[in-house]
């Protein structure tokens, strides 16, 4: 099914999803948006798991496993971050992380 | 148990009853009985060392005890005591009972008030037994962090100002001391020998000249801005002022005291070539702080200020003393050190009663309290007096202990110094009877100081232990001094083999 | 034990009874205090005389001299190998001379008080110091060592700044006593640089080693000499120094005027009877010392002596507070004795103004007591200081105008009362060494008598003022003591000077020299004369003269403006010059280093503050461009 596809192609999207994740991290001051960005980049890391599984050691399934395990705790971690930033938004009207200040001073 | 191990203990045992401890009565009560059962033992211990000498124990050190602490370093819990240590931790135990009768009404946190002056206390209790560097320099360190927060919280003016500064300088000490303690650690013992900290087999060995020429700055410097070395003392006249009642009494009457105490156990002792030639810098800088320090309080307005730049002269007396390196000068120095603590302790508490009822320091807005409150005022004469150095007060003794020891040396040096020391006798004459003059007598300046009440009983306990012991030592000096000298001849002989002499500027 | 340890009662007895007052004294009637007081200083008085008759007459092998016995000693410092502080009581002619002088003057002055400060606030305090006063100036003269002596010496210092600020309330009196403490306190500075160098020379305080005739202080004689003298005359000055400025001499008396501020019954006891003598005593004590090893010193003393007396007379002329007039009085006086002592040898009859100096002593304390404590009535009757407030004043009391016309008389040397004994052979002795001083002491001779007189007149004679309530006459109990002292002052020329306090213990034979005691009554009856037609009745004279002397009268009056120099000096100079610039050093060039410091810091830390936002974005950015550049450089420049 996948057999035409060579890797370099799962790679340079992997990469570029990666880069977008890291570039949208880094620059966006939403807190929902970096979120997201986080989410790219783990994705981008799940492509890799599954390309490499598949074409270096077909016969084993662990690159599957360890996706799934990413899967869940990203999950969690949705989870866990959008209650944060529901609490932060309930205490300073805005979820932007420059206003998300008052605890550095 | 080791009786001086009871020294650190009890303030430990002090503390965590007074943590469990509910009102403020029961805490100071608590507080009070601790530190009594302190002064107590105190006088135990000078009364057991006495008993000990005249039984004719010559051991250096007595009542030691050791124990091996972290064995990789070769750090020592180890103890002991000779007659000025006795000395010193007898005036300590003084001033720190006086001290809680004289915080008797702290209401603003007093708990933790109280846990942090005995914390102080049993720092300079474990300073005072420590025959180990290290756990001397620990000690040190347990007693100056409280510092800071006792005058950053019970402070008044500028008082995060202040506890910053004066933590930061001694902290700056510290950084000093410990690079010359560290060198002494690892120069001291000779090739095949481990290294130790202990004070007494460092001090049989001989610490090569050349490190002994770079590590005794260090140390010297190190203790000697908690002494008020000149230019180092400025934290004193801010942190005095700044300082809660009890405080000023404890850091002036005993911390600063640890300054000259480790300059001369520490730096002179395991050092003597270099103190010999490097002594005429010291001198100088000490001989003008004597003088500096009796000028700069004829201008002060606040009666603290006064207090601490008198404590920079009579505390830069302790370090030309102890620099004239000998017998009898370096007695004086001791003498000074005890004589300065208790005074000075006295004028703290007497200050803090004072701006208690006035709520002003500035003496030019008071007069005639003479005549509102006699006791306080009578009290205040009277450490006038010993201040400037009337016989019958231990001050007297001190002084002239000390200018007879310096005047000793032959050369015009020493003695030019010596005489210039000895005119700061007239210049503190000036500034306490000035004092003395605006603040006491004279009319009463403001209406309001007429409904002021006299001391109450906790002040008056307070002021009349510090005046006992400074008429007692005034009187009856030849114990103390004979005590201390004991001590002193196992010092001096290490001082008289140093083999380099003295390097005169002349 | 010894036959002599009784005398230690002689200065424990007020300690005791100073510290009884002063600590249990409010809890009584005051007049209770006083009586304490005064019985204490009668057991004290009873004890030295005891201890005079015994050491001079009854203990007294005849034709032997007198030696010094050191009764008891104890140790109370030790300083060096050599040096050790003793606390002892030494008797010798003139520290029983001395026991004598205190004993009586104070207990006198103790009962003098019961009536001057009855009813004064702090009536219990007032006989608590007195009682620390007696304590400390016997103490001073029973010392064994010099720096016993020191430290009593400082002790009547103390006394007497308590005393002179006694009316704590006065701001005149507040700052008359500091200034009187602190100008000691300067002269003090000079004893004990004396001392410092006496005792490293010889390793000794003890009197009776110093002054033996192989006093260590010998083998010093040469030695380093510095500005021409040798540093035992140097050591010796110093100790003048000290003594000096207790005994007011000039340019050291700047004190004694305003010391008049405390109250008069301590100005009698104190400023005029025994503390301000005890710079005499230092000397006289010291004698054998100066007379052997620093003659210079002695003839620094003769001058500093001769100066202040006439120094001391000429502005005593022009003074019209009653009690300053007799403070330079005694200034004057001093300078009598001070001048006796630098003139005299050693031994046998060269040792005369020795004797002079010590008999001027006592007859001075009996006469110059006397006269203040007239003065204390005259004041405590008329309410005032001032002269020119007072006149006619012998209808009122009768009983003050004849014991201080005793005492006008006897200072004045009119024969046969003791002064004209004593100050005839402090002149025969100044003749004999120094015509150049024994002219100033003639002259002041007169000028002793002239303004003792204008004193006289213009309060017992002269105008009738008018007073607010009629002056009365004081009560028995301050009339007594006038009348006993005036009793000393009569009578003291005839006892045997010449036999019992001599520089050497030995007798030696003395007698009125005629050629100078003839001459010295001329002029003071000069001076008395001179007094009485220009005071005896209200005239235009004085101011006349006054007004014709000019520059010179105004000078006097201002005192030569020694107080405006020394204002000068130490508030011009050494607080604005030296003590105002220490301080702003201190708070601005070091502590403003200390703060710069602490200041560079911190603006330093604010610099490097931005890299540690605690923004993760940021970090995360600088990571990741650092990841980026080590990966370029690893993988492509490598």
């Amino acid at each position: 099914m996948t057999g035409n596809i060579p890797l370099e192609y799962f790679l340079i999207l992997s990469t570029i999803m990666f880069f977008t994740g890291i570039f949208g991290f880094l620059t966006r001051r939403n807190l929902i948006t970096m979120l997201m960005s986080i989410e790219l980049i783990l994705n981008s890391v799940n492509i890799n798991f599954v390309a490499f599984n598949h074409f270096l050691y077909p016969n084993n399934l662990q690159g599957h496993f360890f996706t799934l395990i990413i899967i869940a705790v990203a999950a969690a971690e949705a989870a866990v971050a959008i209650a944060i930033i529901i609490n932060i938004y309930r205490n300073f009207k805005s979820i932007e992380v420059d206003k998300v200040n008052q605890m550095k001073y | 148990m080791n009786i001086l191990t009871l020294f650190v203990l009890i303030p430990v045992v002090t503390m965590l009853a007074i943590g469990f401890s509910k009102s403020m009565k029961s805490i100071r009560v608590v507080a009070a009985i601790g530190m009594g059962i302190q002064l107590i033992l105190a006088a135990f211990l000078v009364y057991a060392y006495l008993t000990e000498r005249a039984a004719g124990n010559t051991a250096e050190m007595l009542f030691t005890y050791d124990a091996l602490w972290f064995p990789s370093l070769n750090i020592h819990y180890s103890i002991g005591v000779d007659g000025i240590s006795v000395a010193m931790i007898a005036l300590t135990a003084v001033v720190v009972f006086a001290g809680i009768f004289a915080s008797w009404e702290v209401e603003y946190l007093s708990k933790e008030f109280f846990i942090s002056l005995i914390l102080l206390a049993s720092g300079v209790f474990g300073f005072f037994i420590s025959i180990d560097l290290f756990t001397m320099l620990l000690f040190y360190e347990l007693a100056v962090i409280p510092m800071y927060l006792l005058i950053g919280i019970w402070g008044s003016g500028p008082k995060e100002y202040s506890a910053m500064k004066l933590t930061l300088m001694l902290m700056g000490g510290s950084a000093l001391l410990m690079v010359g303690l560290l060198g002494i650690y690892f120069y001291s013992a000779p090739d095949g020998t481990p290294l130790t900290w202990n004070l007494l087999e460092i001090s049989k060995n001989t610490i090569p000249i050349e490190m002994q020429r770079f590590l005794f700055p260090f140390t010297f410097i190190g203790f000697g801005i908690l002494g008020a070395l000149f230019p180092f003392h400025t934290w004193s006249p801010d942190g005095h002022a700044s300082a809660p009642t009890a405080v000023s009494m404890l850091h002036a009457g005993v911390l600063m005291k640890l300054g000259g105490y480790g300059a001369f156990r520490v730096a002179i002792f395991l050092m003597p070539d270099a103190a010999q030639e490097q002594a005429w810098i010291f001198l100088l800088l000490t001989g003008t702080s004597v003088v500096y320090g009796a000028f700069g309080a004829i201008f002060q307005k606040d009666l603290k200020y006064i207090n601490a730049y008198s404590s920079v002269s009579h505390c830069g007396l302790v370090l030309f003393a102890i620099l004239m390196m000998n017998q009898t000068a370096l007695n004086g120095a001791v003498i000074q050190m005890i004589s300065h603590g208790l005074m000075t302790a006295l004028f703290f508490a007497l200050i803090g009663m004072i701006y208690g009822r006035t709520h002003t320091r500035l003496i030019n807005e008071m007069g005639g309290l003479m005549k509102v409150m006699p006791f306080l005022s009578v009290v205040y004469v009277i450490a006038g007096l010993a201040s400037l150095g009337l016989p019958g007060l231990s001050g007297f003794v001190a002084e002239m202990t000390i200018f007879i020891g310096s005047f000793q040396h032959t050369d015009s040096f020493h003695r030019m110094l010596t005489i210039i020391a000895a005119a700061s006798i007239v210049i503190t004459a000036v500034y306490i009877l000035r004092v003395v003059a605006t603040l006491l007598y004279g009319p009463i300046r403001n209406d309001h100081y007429n409904h002021l009440t006299d001391a109450r009983w906790f002040e008056k306990l307070s002021t009349v232990t510090l005046l006992v012991c400074i008429a007692a030592i005034g009187i009856a000096p030849l114990w103390l001094s004979d005590m201390i000298n004991f001590s002193l001849a196992p010092i001096v002989t290490k001082l008289s083999m140093a083999t380099s002499s003295f390097v005169s500027i002349f | 034990m010894n036959a002599y340890s009784y005398t230690l009662l002689i200065p424990l007895i007020p300690l005791f009874v100073f510290l009884l007052i002063g600590l249990t004294g409010h809890k009584y009637k005051p007049s209770i205090s006083g009586l304490i007081g005064t019985a204490g200083l009668l057991v004290v008085t009873v004890l030295s005389y005891m201890t005079a008759i015994s050491y001079f007459w009854t203990d007294h092998i005849a034709g032997t001299a007198y030696t010094s016995l050191k009764v008891f000693e104890i140790d109370w410092l030790h300083l060096t190998e050599f040096l050790t502080i003793n606390l002892g009581i030494l008797l010798d002619p003139i520290s029983v001379m001395m026991l004598v002088v205190i004993s009586t003057v104070s207990f006198m002055v103790h009962i003098y008080s019961l009536g001057y400060m009855k009813g004064e606030k702090g009536f219990a305090r007032f006989y608590a110091f007195l009682s620390l006063f007696s304590f400390s100036m016997l103490g001073l003269v029973l010392a064994t060592n010099i720096f016993q002596m020191y430290i009593f010496w400082e002790l009547v210092g103390v006394s007497s700044y308590l005393l002179i600020g006694f009316y704590y309330t006065k701001p005149s009196a507040v700052s008359a006593s500091k200034k009187a403490f602190i100008v000691t306190r300067f002269a003090d500075l000079g004893f004990l640089i004396g001392i410092l160098m006496l005792s490293f020379m010889t390793n000794t305080f003890d009197f009776q080693t110093l002054v033996s005739s192989d006093s260590p202080a010998l083998s010093h004689m040469g030695g380093a000499t510095f500005l021409g003298l040798s540093t035992l005359t140097w050591a010796l000055t110093l100790v003048f120094i000290g003594g000096a400025g207790k005994s007011a001499m000039f340019p050291l008396h700047i004190w004694l005027p305003d010391a008049m501020e405390g109250p008069t019954p301590v100005s009698a006891l104190i400023h005029a009877a025994t503390m301000v003598v005890a710079g005499v005593y230092l000397v006289a004590r010291l004698f054998p010392l100066y007379s052997m090893v620093a003659p210079d010193a002695l003839v620094i003393v003769a001058w500093v002596g001769g100066i202040s007396s006439l120094f001391a007379a000429i502005i005593a002329c022009t003074q019209y507070d009653i009690k300053r007039v007799l403070a330079y009085s005694t200034m004057s006086q001093i300078g009598y004795m001070m001048l006796a002592l630098g003139v005299s040898g050693y031994g046998g009859h060269d040792g005369l103004g020795f004797m002079a100096s010590n008999w001027h002593l006592f007859t001075h304390a009996m006469f110059k007591a006397l006269l203040f404590l007239g003065a204390g009535a005259i004041i405590h009757s008329v309410h005032s200081n001032d002269m020119r407030e007072m006149g006619n004043l012998r209808k009122y009391l009768p009983i003050t105008h004849l014991t201080f016309l005793i005492g006008c008389l006897t200072i004045a040397g009119i024969p046969p009362l003791s002064g004209f004994f004593s100050k005839d052979e402090i002149l025969a002795a100044a003749l004999h060494a120094n015509p150049a001083l024994f002219a100033i002491e003639y002259l002041v001779a007169g000028i002793t008598a002239f303004y003792m007189f204008r004193l006289y007149f213009n309060v017992f004679w002269g105008k009738s003022t008018h007073y607010h309530h009629t002056p009365h006459e004081s009560p028995l109990v301050m009339t007594i003591p006038l009348m006993v002292l005036a009793f000393g002052a009569v009578f003291s020329g005839f006892l045997p000077f010449n036999e019992l306090v001599t520089s050497d213990g030995l007798p030696f034979e003395a007698h009125i020299n005629y050629s100078v005691a003839i001459p010295s009554v001329l002029i003071a009856a000069f001076g008395i004369l001179v007094a009485y037609m220009m005071y005896r009745k209200e005239s235009l004279v004085p101011e006349k003269i006054a007004t014709s002397l000019g520059a010179f009268y105004r000078g006097a009056y201002h005192k030569f403006y020694m107080d405006e120099l020394y204002l000068f000096v130490t508030h011009k100079i050494i607080f604005r010059y030296i003590s105002q610039p220490v301080a702003w050093f201190d708070r601005n060039i070091v502590d403003g280093t200390m703060n710069l410091i602490g200041y560079s810091i911190e603006k330093a830390s604010y610099m490097i503050k931005g890299f540690q936002s605690g923004r993760v974005q940021q970090y995360g950015y600088v990571f990741v461009t650092g990841a980026v550049a080590l990966v370029i450089i690893f993988v492509f420049i490598w």
